[in-house]
C-alpha cells in the first residue's frame, strides 16, 4: 500500500481546505444540485482529470469526498453534483450564489482515458453516477478523434430523476458527436417514451468489439456488479472495465485508512480501478 | 413460409435452433406491423399468442387504480414476450403496447402448444430459451427492486 509522503508540513497543508464562492447553484433534480464554484487560484486554473474529486467543506458541518462533474477543458469552472443525502450534503444543497464553502483537491486517480485511446468506449452509469462520468464525456468531445465508437448507458430511478437531461437530449441529438446515448428509468407512467428498465438490459443491444473495446462503469454498486457481469458476459475481458469505487472517505490523502479497500485506499489508489486489479474484492461482503 | 422460415432463423431468440425445427415453428407464426400506441394484448384477455419482436419497441405496463398505467419494462428487438399463451390459464396479466412502430413474428398459442408437446427436442430447445429470458428478466426485476438510485441518508453516495 502507497502512503501519502509522511512530511508534517505538507500533511498539514494538504488538510487545510482553501475558501471558495459559490458562482452558480444549477437545480438538477429534486435532491440534486450542481454548484459552480469560484475555483481556488491557481496558475493555469483548477487543473483535474476525469473522475477525481474533491473534498467540500461545509462550514460548521463536515468535509465530503465529491466528484467534479464539470469539464476538465475549462480549469476556470469547478462543477461538483451533489445529492441532499446527509448532513454535509444536506447542506451543500442549501448553499446560494456567494456563499462560501471549503475546498481540497483534486486527489485520486480518475479515469484511464489514454487507455481509451483508439478504441471503442463503453459508458455504463447509474444515478448520480453519471457525476463523476460526464467529465470524461466532455474530454471525449474535445478529442473525439482519438476514439473510435463512444456510448454511453444511463439509468435513473425515474424520468425526474435523470441528470444532465438537457446535456444528455442535446448529446444524442447531435448527429456531429457520434455518441451513441441510451437513457433507461426504473419505473414510469404511460407519458415516458423512454426505455424503462434496468441499465444492464440496454446492454443487450450495444455493440460490443470484444478486442478494442474499454469500458467505464459508475453507479450503486451493485448495480456495477450486474454491469461488469453482463459486460463479461459479451466478451469483455476484467482488463477492459473500469469502476468507479467509494468508500467513506475523510482525508483524501491516503493516511487516515477509513477508505481502506482491500490492500488500497480508495482516495489515493482509486477511486477507479481497473476490473482485475481488485480481484473478488468487489462481491467480497466483508470489505 | 420461406420467409418466415428465415425471420425466425435469425431471431435472436431462435439462433441456433434446427431447420425441422425452425420449419415446424413457421408453420405457427405470422408476421405482424404495430404503429405506435397500438396494444399487442391486453390484460385479462386470452393469451393466444407469443411474440417475438423483430424490430421497434414495445412497452409492457399495468393499470393502477388512482394512478393509471404504470410502465413495467421495456422490450427491445430481440426480445420475446407473451409466454403466456404456454401456460393455463392462458391470460394475459399485463398490456403490451408499442412505443413506436414495431414489427413481431407472431405464433399461435393454440398451434405451438401440442407442436412443443409432441416433440420433445423441439420443446426443450424453447423451453431451454425460454427459461433464459425469465432468468434474464427475473434479474431485472430484483434490481428494479432494489431502488437502487434512492440514496438514503446514511448511504455513501458516488
Amino acid at each position: 500500500m502507497k502512503l501519502a509522503k509522511s512530511v508534517p508540513g505538507a500533511v498539514t497543508e494538504a488538510m487545510v481546505p482553501e475558501v471558495v464562492r459559490v458562482r452558480q447553484v444549477i437545480r438538477e433534480t429534486g435532491d440534486t444540485i450542481t454548484l459552480n464554484i469560484a475555483p481556488p487560484p491557481r496558475a493555469g486554473g483548477f487543473l483535474f482529470k476525469p473522475g477525481q474529486f474533491n473534498m467540500l467543506y461545509a462550514f460548521g458541518k463536515g468535509e465530503v469526498p465529491i466528484s467534479i462533474s464539470g469539464d476538465p477543458g475549462h480549469p476556470s469552472e469547478l462543477l461538483h453534483t451533489v445529492r441532499a443525502v446527509g448532513l454535509v450534503t444536506s447542506e451543500l444543497t442549501k448553499l446560494q450564489i456567494g456563499d462560501r464553502l471549503g475546498v481540497r483537491g483534486p486527489y485520486g486517480n480518475g479515469w484511464p482515458m489514454e487507455r481509451a485511446k483508439g478504441n471503442d468506449l463503453v459508458i455504463v452509469a447509474g444515478g448520480l453516477g453519471l457525476a463523476p462520468l460526464r467529465p470524461v464525456i466532455y474530454h471525449v468531445l474535445r478529442q473525439r478523434g482519438e476514439f473510435r465508437r463512444v456510448a454511453l448507458y444511463y439509468g435513473a430511478r425515474t424520468p425526474q430523476d435523470i441528470l444532465f437531461l438537457h446535456e444528455l437530449e442535446h448529446w444524442r441529438g447531435r448527429l456531429d458527436l457520434d455518441l451513441s446515448v441510451e437513457v433507461t428509468v426504473d419505473r414510469a407512467g404511460a407519458d415516458w417514451f423512454g426505455h424503462v428498465g434496468v441499465v444492464t438490459a440496454l446492454l443487450a443491444n450495444a455493440y460490443l468489439a470484444t478486442d478494442g473495446t474499454v469500458a467505464f462503469v459508475c453507479g450503486p454498486e451493485i448495480m456495477m456488479r450486474f454491469a461488469v457481469r453482463e459486460l463479461e458476459r459479451y466478451g469483455l475481458a476484467r482488463t477492459q472495465i473500469w469502476l468507479s469505487l467509494e468508500r467513506n472517505m475523510k482525508c483524501g490523502v491516503g493516511l487516515c485508512g477509513h477508505c481502506q479497500y482491500g490492500p488500497t485506499f480508495v482516495c489515493h489508489d482509486g477511486p477507479v480501478y481497473r476490473l482485475d486489479s481488485i480481484g473478488d474484492l468487489l462481491s467480497r461482503r466483508e470489505i | 413460409m420461406e420467409v418466415l422460415e428465415q425471420l425466425l432463423a435469425n431471431h435472436p431468440f431462435l439462433l441456433g435452433l434446427k431447420a425441422k425445427h425452425l420449419n415446424l415453428l413457421a408453420g405457427c407464426a405470422a408476421r405482424q406491423e404495430y404503429g405506435r400506441g397500438d396494444f399487442l394484448f391486453r390484460e385479462g384477455t386470452e393469451a393466444d399468442q407469443m411474440f417475438l419482436l423483430h424490430s421497434g419497441r414495445v412497452t409492457l405496463e399495468i393499470h393502477q387504480p388512482g394512478i393509471g398505467e404504470i410502465q413495467l419494462e421495456s422490450l427491445l428487438p430481440g426480445d420475446v414476450l407473451g409466454w403466456s399463451c404456454l401456460f393455463p390459464p392462458y391470460r394475459w396479466h399485463v398490456d403490451a403496447r408499442a412505443l413506436e412502430p414495431a414489427v413481431v413474428l407472431i405464433l399461435a398459442g393454440d398451434c405451438l402448444r401440442p407442436k412443443l408437446d409432441a416433440d420433445p427436442e423441439l420443446g426443450y430447445a424453447v423451453t431451454k430459451r425460454l427459461l433464459n429470458k425469465v432468468h434474464e428478466r427475473l434479474e431485472h426485476v430484483r434490481m428494479q427492486r432494489l431502488d437502487l438510485y434512492n440514496v438514503r441518508p446514511g448511504e455513501r453516495i458516488p
